[in-house]
C-alpha cells in the first residue's frame, strides 16, 4: 500500500515543480505583453483545466506515444519512451495542473501594482530583476496558492495517467489508479484503505499549506 | 403562441413521453466480456428486429469488473463473461440464475505484433530474448484473457523470463490497441480481436490453452425482465445468433 503512496508523491511533487516553473513564466508573460491572439493563447493555455482527462490522454498519446509526432523521435534519437513510465505520469500530472499555476500567477502578477515595477525600471532594474525582486515577492501569495491546487489535482489526476502511464503495479500504479483496480476486481477493502490513506495525505497537504501560507501574513 | 399558452402543451407533450416510455419499449440490460463487443451489438441489433419494442443496453468491459459491478448490486439482466472462472464466483456469490447458464461460443488464443513489426516469434521461448521489451496482455486478477495467457506462460516455463516485460491492460481490447498502435512489441489476445484490426496488427501464434477458452451466458437472479432475459440468451444461441458469432470469428463451444 505504501508504494502507491510513495509514487503518488513522486509524481505530484515533480509535476508541481515542472508546472510551477512553466506556468509561473507564462502567467508572468501574459501578465506584462498585449499581443494580437492573447485571449486565444490564454484560451489555449486553460484548456486542460475543461477537457476531459481522457482527451488529454489521447493527445499525449498522439504527441509522446512510441509512434507519435514527437515520440518517434524521443525514441530513435534518444531511446526515451514515456509510454509505461512513471515519467509519463509527470507529464500527465504536469499538464493537467498547469492552468491553475499559470491563471493563479497571472491574476497575482496583474494585482501587483505597475507603479512599482516602473518605479524599478526608471532606477536601472532590468525585467529579470523587476521580477525577482518586486513582481514575486508582491505576487508570492496567488502564486502559492496555485502551487498548492496544482499539487492536490495531481496528487488526484487518473483518467490520462492511465492512458499514459498503464497500470504497472510497483512502476506507474499511483493512489487514485490503485483505487481504481481495486474496485474493479471487487476487493472493495483493499479499496477502502487505499482511499483512506489519500484522504488523510490530502487533508494533511491542505492544512499544513494553509499554515504556511498564514504564517507569512 | 405566447409563452403563457404554449407552457401547458409542452407540460403535457412531456408527461406523455414519459408515460410512454415507462410502459412502452422493454429495456434489457446485457453486461457482456468486452471480446464480444462486436459480435455482440450485432446480434443486439438483429434481436430488436426480431423482438418489436425490445431494446438491449451492452455494459462492455473485462469479465472481472463485470462480476464487480453485479456483486454491488448492478440493475443487470444477462451476464455473459469470457471465462468460466468468473462465472463459476459468480455462481457461487447467488448471482445468477443458475440452470439458465449455458456455453454459447469459443474463441481461441494468439499473440499478435504489430503489423510494422521487423520480428515474429515462431515460438512462446522466443519472447524471452531481450528484443522483446514489452508484451502485453489483460491485468490477470480480473481480465481472463491474462489468467489464460499467464496458464500458458507457466507451461511453457516462462513465468520468470517474462516477468518484467508485462504490460497488463484493463480489458482484452486495450491490449488490442495498444498492439495496434505499437506502443508493446507483442500483445495476447483472442483470434476475434486479432481479426478486428487486421491492418495494424499480424497474428504470430497460436497458442494452446490448458484450459479451453469458452463463453458462458446466464439470466442474473434479480433480473426484472426474466422473460426477455431468456429471450435473449436463446437468440445468442440460434442458428441466427450462431452465424453473426461465426461472422466475427468466434466457434462453436
Amino acid at each position: 500500500m505504501l508504494t502507491p503512496l510513495w509514487l503518488t508523491l513522486k509524481v505530484a511533487l515533480l509535476a508541481t515543480l515542472v508546472a510551477g516553473a512553466i506556468g509561473i513564466a507564462l502567467g508572468w508573460w501574459m501578465s506584462r505583453r498585449a499581443f494580437a491572439g492573447k485571449s486565444l493563447v490564454d484560451a489555449l493555455l486553460m484548456l486542460p483545466m475543461v477537457l476531459p482527462p481522457t482527451v488529454i490522454g489521447y493527445y499525449l498519446i498522439v504527441l509522446v506515444g512510441r509512434n507519435g509526432v514527437f515520440g518517434q523521435y524521443l525514441d530513435r534519437w534518444f531511446g526515451i519512451n514515456l509510454i509505461f513510465t512513471w515519467q509519463g505520469a509527470v507529464i500527465a500530472a504536469s499538464v493537467v495542473s498547469l492552468p491553475l499555476v499559470y491563471k493563479g500567477a497571472r491574476a497575482a502578477f496583474e494585482e501587483v501594482d505597475g507603479r512599482f515595477a516602473n518605479a524599478a525600471c526608471t532606477l536601472g532594474a532590468g525585467e529579470f530583476e523587476v521580477f525577482v525582486r518586486i513582481a514575486l515577492p508582491l505576487a508570492v501569495r496567488g502564486i502559492a496558492a496555485g502551487l498548492m491546487l496544482a499539487f492536490a489535482r495531481a496528487m488526484g489526476e487518473f483518467g490520462a495517467t492511465l492512458m499514459i502511464a498503464g497500470n504497472l503495479p510497483g512502476k506507474t500504479q499511483t493512489l487514485s489508479i490503485a483505487v481504481y483496480e481495486a474496485v474493479q476486481a471487487g476487493n472493495d477493502r483493499l479499496a477502502l484503505w487505499l482511499t483512506l490513506v489519500i484522504s488523510v495525505v490530502c487533508i494533511a497537504v491542505l492544512v499544513v499549506s494553509g499554515r504556511l501560507l498564514q504564517a507569512k501574513h | 403562441m405566447t409563452l403563457i399558452r404554449f407552457l401547458p402543451r409542452a407540460a403535457l407533450v412531456a408527461v406523455l413521453c414519459l408515460a410512454s416510455a415507462a410502459s412502452g419499449a422493454q429495456e434489457l440490460v446485457v453486461s457482456a466480456a468486452a471480446s464480444l463487443t462486436n459480435a455482440f451489438q450485432a446480434i443486439g441489433q438483429a434481436f430488436e428486429q426480431s423482438k418489436p419494442g425490445a431494446k438491449v443496453v451492452f455494459n462492455f468491459a473485462a469479465s472481472g469488473p463485470l462480476l464487480a459491478q453485479l456483486q454491488q448490486g448492478a440493475p443487470v439482466d444477462v451476464f455473459a463473461s469470457a471465462d468460466q472462472e468468473t462465472m463459476n464466483r459468480a455462481t457461487t456469490a447467488k448471482l445468477l440464475a443458475a440452470p439458465t447458464r449455458v456455453d454459447f461460443a469459443a474463441n481461441t488464443l494468439v499473440l499478435i505484433v504489430p503489423s510494422n513489426s521487423a520480428q515474429s516469434p515462431r515460438q512462446l521461448g522466443d519472447l524471452a530474448s531481450d528484443s522483446w521489451k514489452r508484451i502485453s496482455t489483460g491485468s490477470p486478477a480480473t481480465v481472463p484473457v491474462g489468467r489464460y495467457t499467464m496458464e500458458a506462460v507457466e507451461k511453457a516455463g516462462l513465468t520468470m523470463a517474462l516477468q518484467p516485460k508485462w504490460i497488463y491492460g484493463e480489458s482484452v481490447r486495450q491490449v488490442l490497441n495498444y498492439v495496434a498502435r505499437g506502443e508493446v512489441d507483442a500483445g495476447f489476445v483472442y483470434r476475434t480481436d486479432a481479426l478486428i484490426e487486421p491492418d495494424k496488427t499480424r497474428i504470430a501464434l497460436t497458442v494452446q490453452t490448458a484450459t479451453p477458452i469458452t463463453y458462458p451466458i446466464a439470466r442474473v437472479a434479480t433480473s426484472k425482465n426474466a422473460p426477455l432475459a431468456d429471450a435473449f440468451i436463446a437468440f445468442v444461441r440460434s442458428p441466427a445468433g450462431q452465424d453473426i458469432l461465426a461472422r466475427f470469428g468466434f466457434s462453436r463451444p
